[in-house]
């Protein structure tokens, strides 16, 4: 069994920025874990641009932004094992000391022991089965990231007629890249009354090439034997039912399916992490760290974010942290849940660890469009910070900071208010 | 006249209201920063877009190599720039920044690989 300080798994731009900030901390005895043959994660295959405009200052496609990363972990000279696949994360109950098991084909089982982990294993796609469209099996069904590897990697074609389900960024990203690769995209179905992807992709991936975006709906039949010859679409009512009479077919040998990501928390229900059933990624403090001592969460895998340039930015603070509890100085006087209410559907980090010695960081996501938004964090009837949005969208995270000074003395729970004028609808 | 659009120059997706005579841009506002502005006169005038998307690799450790137009080209050319590089195919190995193709359908901007492929063992 190997012994190191630090393991990290997943060798993706959380991984890779929490390696670098950990090792610019004064960590060295670690190593990268990832189960790809090549370090950068997702980004090797998003080829579009427009990552790094926060981090770098400039447009970046995603293997050029993942590169930058890859030649600061190189530099460093961090270790880093490729083709290995983490199968098991334990806290030894005596010690406190963190077992890794991984497995390569060169390498086979390797066991290593920890004194802190990171996660940072990003999310995955929902799949068909998890959204219960009725239907034939068919060939022809993918998720956008499925066909996006396809496409950007491997050098095939999914199809030339497509239906894409969901118009989260994936999928918008696709209805342009199979566009242009010669497909004929007939429509984007969105089961929401708003697209949950970024105003620019609607804009530069579908009103560019005028594929339809069908808000309110979604598709109700799959049709096809050998391969997909056609989907049935319908309205959705506000409750999100089909409504009847509204069904239409539509001719097509490819269905996409972009319906949200998931993050991949296996791992760390394995090592009896709590997770938020909102986020769906581990429960963590202001440092990035999970219930669970010395093992740290960051990047995709503690909750969606719209752009890497924030994956990397958290993923340096897990690091960070992750270097400060090896030399012992994190903070321990016990924690404040912070909770969201009144629109805001979670807030990460879901716990203040005391005492609050810097500016305090809340992200957090809405569920539905608000117009004209005040935002208040409060402490039992206290208001500790209010802010004032003109507009939020469950598309796109936010951010709230509050001053270090107002978090002295507290005790109960926070909580993240948003209201407007009038009361909620 | 007046139009709204969103400015895709970056992630953030101004909301961006233009005065219009005819072509003739008078006034862009809700835009956050100079670009934004800049986005609107053109998208007006003469719209533009980077293209990103592949080229196959010979020999290479990889079936293809990513690839971006160094400055936006005409957005009525992305079809004809498409076909052009679809029919190229580059030798292993590449280099990330290697420019791969110059002049792309006569609009002097080239084309650079944005990341690197071996040549195969």
């Amino acid at each position: 069994m190997e012994q190191l300080d630090l393991v990290i798994i997943g060798g993706g731009p959380a991984g890779l920025a929490a390696a670098v900030s950990a090792w610019d901390n004064g960590v060295r005895s670690m190593v990268i874990l990832d189960r790809e043959a090549k370090l950068g994660g997702i980004l090797e295959q998003c080829i579009h641009n427009g990552f790094g405009i926060h981090r770098f200052g400039e447009e970046l496609t995603g293997p050029e932004y993942a590169a930058r990363y890859i030649a600061e972990a190189e530099k460093r000279g961090i270790p880093y094992r490729l083709n290995s696949m983490v199968l098991d994360l334990k806290t030894d109950p005596a010690t406190g000391l963190k077992q890794v098991t991984a497995v390569s084909s060169s390498d086979g089982l390797m066991e290593f022991s920890a004194k802190a982990v990171v996660l940072a294993m990003g999310c995955r796609e929902r799949s068909r089965g998890a959204l219960n469209i009725p239907g034939t099996r068919p060939a022809g069904i993918y998720t956008a990231g499925a066909a996006q590897k396809f496409v950007n990697i491997k050098g095939y074609m999914p199809g030339t007629r497509v239906v894409i389900l969901g118009s989260g960024d994936i999928g918008l990203i696709m209805a342009r890249r199979m566009t242009l690769e010669g497909a004929k995209v007939e429509a984007v179905c969105e089961l929401m009354p708003y697209s949950g992807g970024l105003n620019r992709n609607i804009v530069q991936c579908l009103e560019d090439f005028n594929i339809p975006l069908k808000l309110s709906h979604t598709i109700t039949a799959i049709h096809g034997r050998e391969r997909v010859t056609g989907v049935t679409i319908a309205q959705v009512d506000d409750a999100r039912r089909p409504i009847p009479g509204t069904e239409q077919e539509i001719a097509c040998d490819t269905v996409l399916l972009s319906c949200g990501l998931i993050p991949e928390n296996e791992l760390s229900l394995s090592a009896n992490i709590p997770l938020d059933p909102v986020t769906g990624g581990a429960v963590t403090d202001q440092y990035r760290q999970t219930a669970v001592p010395g093992v740290f969460a960051c990047g995709n895998v503690l909750h969606v974010h719209d752009l890497v340039d924030f994956v990397s930015e958290e993923s340096a603070l897990a690091g960070k942290s992750a270097a400060d509890y090896l030399q012992g100085r994190l903070p321990d006087g016990g924690t404040l849940d912070i909770k969201g209410a009144g629109g805001v559907r979670y807030v990460v980090p879901q716990k203040l660890r005391l005492p609050a010695s810097e500016d305090l960081r809340l992200y957090f996501r809405v569920g539905a469009i608000y117009d004209k938004v005040t935002l208040t964090l409060s402490c039992g009837e206290k208001a500790l910070a209010v802010k004032k949005r003109p507009k939020v969208v469950p598309g796109e995270m936010e951010t709230f900071i509050v001053k270090k000074e107002t978090l002295g003395n507290l005790s109960g729970s926070l909580t993240l208010t948003l209201s407007q004028e009038g009361g909620i609808a | 006249m007046t139009r709204k659009l969103t400015c895709i120059v970056c992630p953030m997706g101004c909301p961006l209201t233009v005065e219009l005579e005819g072509k003739k841009v008078l006034s862009v506002a809700g835009n956050t920063c100079p670009r934004g502005e800049k986005y609107a006169v053109s998208e007006y005038t003469a719209p533009t877009r980077v293209l990103t998307t592949t080229v196959r690799v010979a020999g290479g450790t990889e079936p293809l190599v990513s690839v971006k137009t160094t400055a936006a080209i005409p957005k009525e050319l992305l079809f004809e720039a498409m076909e052009v590089l679809n029919s190229l195919t580059v030798k292993a190995p590449v280099a990330l920044g290697d420019i791969l193709a110059e002049n792309l359908c006569g609009t002097g901007v080239s084309v650079a690989a944005g990341k690197s492929v071996a040549s195969q063992k």
